[in-house]
């Protein structure tokens, strides 16, 4: 049974469709990247994922446990919500550091957040005692940050980090809560091109470590080399789908085709 | 040296009055401040309105003439049933009158946070709550150190406006020194101003300082 199983999302903005029947399903330890033209709905898909959008239908579940239903979306409570977040992370274009924090701060502040007030009975990996939990917690962003190439800069603020690095940190800090699906949206986009490699290693190496990852890009190369499976996106919906021999190598649909040749060009 | 004790002395007790209305004012316009700004920033669309058109008038009265309101109205709108004192009618036209202006600081603040900020701790499941505290909070505040700043230095200067209904205040009183023929009290009393203003711009500046760990 599949991990994830998305069912007939859509969304609309105002009079804009701009999801229109959105499924797939991706198993335990796949890599899906996403490809496609610009404004053709691949961030609003991964947004609607992590529940920063709703859905106005469709169904969204993980592990065979229904998180999102469109039919009844209205009974949805904050708390829901939240932890329904948490069976995703996303890792932003623009990083979205905390620039107050450390980048260990920024890895750690979550956990902590959530680990705060355990009510009786709760524990954290065993352990019910503040101070043993917080030192776990800062064991565990320690070994992040190093899977990710910053251990030398584990107290750094994000203003003194270069944007490869400011990504990986923010790469960290969703791994913290380890994430069933770890989204990623054009996570090179906003880096200069020699920056660009790090970061595309960084999720190379997560995916030896078998992370179920979508990965919303624009470096075809990088996407039939990593994903196990390919989406082109366009106007809203799936125009075709496939492994990156299929999708990269071999496509059938024209728009893939017209989308592609810009890059073969 | 007797008339400089002495005039020394008549300066002091006005600039206690100008302290007093500068703590106390603070002291309730910054919380409330906030409060307006929270108002203005609301989806339900009457209370946002209701809020902005307040801070509207306020901002776009001279504070002198809300002295004038809140001292003098009361009384003839009750036909001498009600007044406020002195005292009192300065610091709630003051408190008013600052609070709009912190609740604008306070809105530019909270604004200019970026969207990303809030989403990033969403996604990672925080609640409104600990975002704001945890991820927001210290953002805003730096952001607002330097119009807060700004704001508060004039305040101690308009303090010296709660002369026009009569309050004894540091530059009432040099100028009173002025009807006599003394004019030098009336520069005095700017040191006064000088020195208040100096150890507010040390204050300030060493929290900008302290807030200098990071930048964005
Ligand atoms: N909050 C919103 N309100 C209204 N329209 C929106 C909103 N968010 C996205 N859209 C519209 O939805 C469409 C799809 O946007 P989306 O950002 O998902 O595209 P994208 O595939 O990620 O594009 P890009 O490659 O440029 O990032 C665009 O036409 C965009 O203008
Ligand atoms: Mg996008």
């Amino acid at each position: 049974m599949a991990l994830l199983q998305v069912e007939g999302i859509k969304k609309s903005f105002g009079k804009t469709q701009v999801l229109k029947d959105i499924s797939f399903s991706l198993e335990k330890g796949e890599v899906l990247a996403i490809i496609g033209s610009s404004g053709s709905g691949k961030t609003t898909l991964l947004r609607c994922l992590n529940f920063l959008e709703t859905p106005n239908s469709g169904k969204i579940s993980v592990n065979n446990t229904v998180l999102f239903d469109g039919d009844t979306k209205n009974n949805m409570t904050d708390s829901q919500i939240r932890k329904n977040r948490l069976h995703f992370g996303l890792v932003f274009q623009s990083f979205n550091l905390f620039p107050q924090y450390t980048a260990i701060e920024n890895v750690m502040l979550a956990p902590k957040l959530h680990n705060k007030k355990l009510k009786n009975g709760a524990n954290y990996k065993g352990l019910t005692k503040p101070g043993e939990i917080k030192a776990l917690i800062r064991e565990e962003a320690l070994a992040l940050l190093d899977k990710v190439g910053l251990s030398d800069k584990i107290d750094s603020y994000p203003c003194n980090l270069s944007g490869g690095q400011q990504q990986r940190v923010a790469i960290a800090r969703a791994l913290a809560l380890n994430p069933d699906v770890l989204c990623f949206d054009e996570p090179t986009s906003a880096l200069d091109p020699e920056l660009t490699g790090e970061v595309l290693n960084v999720i190379r190496g997560l995916k030896s470590s078998d992370s179920t990852m979508i990965v919303v890009t624009h470096e075809i190369e990088f996407a039939r080399d990593v994903a196990d499976k390919i989406i082109f996106m366009s106007d809203g919906v799936i125009e075709e789908e496939g492994t990156p021999e299929e999708v990269i190598g071999n496509p059938r649909s024209p728009r893939t085709q017209a989308f592609l040749s810009r890059f073969n060009g | 040296m007797e008339e400089f004790l002495s005039v020394t002395g008549q300066l002091f007790t006005g600039f206690g009055e100008n302290c007093f209305i500068f703590a106390i004012t603070l002291l309730a316009a910054l919380p409330l401040g906030l409060v307006v700004s929270l108002g203005s920033m609301s989806k339900f669309k009457p209370l946002k309105w209701l809020t902005k058109t307040f801070v509207w008038i306020i901002r776009g009265t001279p504070l002198m003439l809300q002295l004038f309101v809140v001292f003098y109205i009361p009384p003839l709108a009750s036909q001498g049933g009600f007044a406020f004192d002195r005292m009192q009618a300065a610091l709630i036209a003051f408190i008013i009158n600052y609070a709009a202006y912190f609740s604008e600081i306070y809105r530019g603040g909270i604004e200019s946070i970026p969207k990303g900020q809030y989403e990033a701790g969403y996604v990672l499941g925080m609640k409104r709550s600990q975002i704001f505290f945890n991820v927001v909070l210290l953002q805003v505040i730096k952001r607002i150190t330097a119009p807060i700043g700004n704001e508060i230095i004039t305040l101690v200067k308009d303090t010296s406006l709660a002369s026009v209904i009569a309050i004894p205040e540091i530059l009432m009183n040099a100028k009173d020194f002025s009807m006599v023929g003394l004019i030098w009290p009336l520069f005095y009393s700017a040191l006064f101003f000088l020195a208040f203003c100096g150890i507010l711009t040390l204050l300030f500046s060493f929290i900008e300082k302290k807030l200098d760990f990071y930048k964005g």
